[in-house]
């Protein structure tokens, strides 16, 4: 091996890190002032002002909160398996920003433009389950257990749902690429014809990503905080980083699978002049509203409750919506033709 | 180069981790060590081109199968020590079927050569496309067969594990939201200090 041959790897390498970086850094500061978000929008929702002292409205909140987090004491209980119950936070943050890799902020905009897109997503989304179910073992506590094992529940429960909706959007695309899944929402969102599974993954999404109505896993009335009861300073601040940056990870999710990606909302004049990751972004923005406001609005559900909605409901409905939608393509000779 | 170096990285996880599957003391860590082995299995898929079966085997046996090993057994009450014990029981058992494995896999190392003309025959399309055209085509009843035989031991499971006990009342949900607000609220003017009366 030459130095040339090893020079221009570097460099590969270096450029490559860059990208990873100009991905990473956003979201953490999306992650950072979504926390804010959601404490100033829910504030104003239930007349409230929310936290608006630390800087101009309350804008270097996140830092400041960072900060104390940072300097609070890390605490490993003694009955801890210390090992997993260090990895469990990692585990969770590291899974939360690997999934950024293959979504396409705009036109060719994407870190790996991979074949399988979809499927690598759908890997990851399912691998969040660890990362909690680690943590509520390694803790050695019986709240943090329970709420590991709710959490785990719930979300194997509504993944299968979630891969069920997948498949009815793939069926209209005919490509496991996320650029082609966009690129074929160019003359309708997916939303529009596929209205009711846009439906069933947004609520599936709440529960995957342990949000309100279905945030039983930290049922704080009930398991103190859950599966991470005994979670202190920032290993505690990690689980809390990779939750909110699940959230804009599920988020961009449902705009790429429903709401067209970084397209804009009609081709026309002056709506095509705004570049494609600010539609992408705006879009991410207007479904993490819609997150916020639920949690503002619905009480959280009954266990079994939420078992049911998922396989009672969500489960055949879509199941069935997977025949439907494939029979209508068949019957309108609309499937996609795929470039083999 | 790159590649070869990312094979004897993945190449050498799965084994590490492999053997820390039998080795480790805790039968926890012994699951997530098998969680390790099967993403650079996944690893080693990609480096063969075969992304669909990379992504296949994580979502299906990291995402879901061992997911409800690692709830089995940590729910389990193991006694270590009385693991231990077993060691030497299921040795021979064990020796066995590692060597007809390893008989496989030296059978298949020698046989590679007419092997490999029937996989990279597919060469020049996507992996995702070939293998939905060659299951849904070729093989499509043993496909579908092998479909009915999941769906039966699932059945037999929710048989097994279902039980009928009698006095537990449970929510029916369509009476529930049947009910009208005049039947399940009423609202009393309270005189102060009298209360509301009666048995409410």
């Amino acid at each position: 091996m030459t130095t040339e041959t090893l020079m221009s790897f570097g460099l590969e390498l270096g450029w490559i890190l860059l990208q990873i970086l100009a991905v990473a850094v956003p979201l953490l500061i999306g992650v950072a002032y979504l926390t804010l978000a959601e404490r100033r929008v829910i504030g104003f929702m239930q007349l409230r002002k929310g936290p608006n002292v630390v800087g101009p409205f309350g804008l270097f909140q996140p830092f400041a909160d960072a900060l104390k987090l940072m300097a609070k004491e890390t605490i490993l209980p003694a009955g801890a398996d210390k090992v997993v119950f260090i990895i469990a936070p990692m585990l969770t943050f590291v899974l939360a920003l690997v999934a950024w890799a293959v979504i396409p902020f705009g036109e060719g905009l994407v870190l790996a433009d991979i074949n399988v897109g979809i499927l690598y997503l759908f890997a990851i989304s399912s691998l969040g389950v660890y990362g909690i179910i680690m943590a509520g073992w390694a803790s050695n506590s019986k709240y943090a257990f329970l709420g590991a094992l709710r959490s785990a529940a719930q979300m194997v429960s509504y993944e299968v749902s979630m891969g069920l909706v997948i498949i009815n959007v793939l069926l209209c695309v005919g490509s496991l690429n996320l650029t082609a899944i966009v690129e074929a929402q160019r003359g309708m969102w997916f939303a529009l014809p596929l209205f009711p599974m846009f439906i069933v993954f947004f609520i599936s999404t709440l529960a995957e990503t342990n949000r309100a109505p279905f945030d039983l896993p930290e049922g704080e009335s009930e398991l103190v905080a859950g599966y991470f009861v005994e979670y202190s300073s920032m290993s505690f601040a990690l689980f809390f980083l990779g939750e909110y940056a699940n959230m804009i990870l599920m988020s961009g999710m449902t705009v790429v699978l429903f709401l067209g990606g970084w397209l804009p909302p009609l081709d026309i004049y002056p709506l095509n002049l705004v570049p494609g990751p600010i539609w992408f972004i705006l879009k991410i923005c207007l479904v993490l509203f819609v997150f916020l406001w639920m949690r503002a609005t619905t009480p959280r559900y009954r266990y079994d409750q939420l078992m049911r909605l998922g396989w009672k409901i969500f489960l055949p409905f879509s199941l069935i919506y997977v025949v439907a939608t494939a029979g209508v393509l068949l019957a309108f000779d609309m499937l996609p033709v795929v470039a083999g | 180069m790159v590649q070869s170096l990312f094979f004897y990285i993945f190449a050498t996880i799965t084994c590490l981790a492999g053997l820390m599957v039998v080795t480790a003391r805790n039968p926890v860590h012994s699951v997530l060590f098998l969680i390790l082995a099967f993403f650079n299995a996944a690893g080693l898929f990609i480096l063969l081109g075969a992304e669909f079966l990379a992504m296949l085997l994580v979502v299906v046996y990291v995402g879901a199968v061992a997911v409800l090993f690692l709830f089995v057994v940590m729910m389990l009450d193991i006694n270590y020590s009385e693991l231990r014990e077993g060691f030497q029981k299921y040795m021979p058992l064990g020796l066995g079927v590692a060597a007809l494995l390893l008989a496989e896999i030296l059978l298949t190392l020698f046989s590679q050569a007419e092997l490999r003309s029937t996989t990279t025959a597919t060469s020049d399309t996507h992996n995702t496309l070939e293998l939905g055209r060659v299951l849904y085509t070729d093989y499509i009843y043993l496909f579908q067969l092998a479909g009915l035989i999941l769906l039966v031991a699932m059945i037999g499971a929710i048989t097994l594990t279902l039980r009928k006990r009698p006095g537990v009342r449970r929510q029916v949900i369509t009476t529930q939201n049947n009910r009208t607000r005049e039947e399940s609220v009423a609202v009393v003017q309270v005189k102060s200090g009298e209360g509301v009366g009666g048995n409410g």
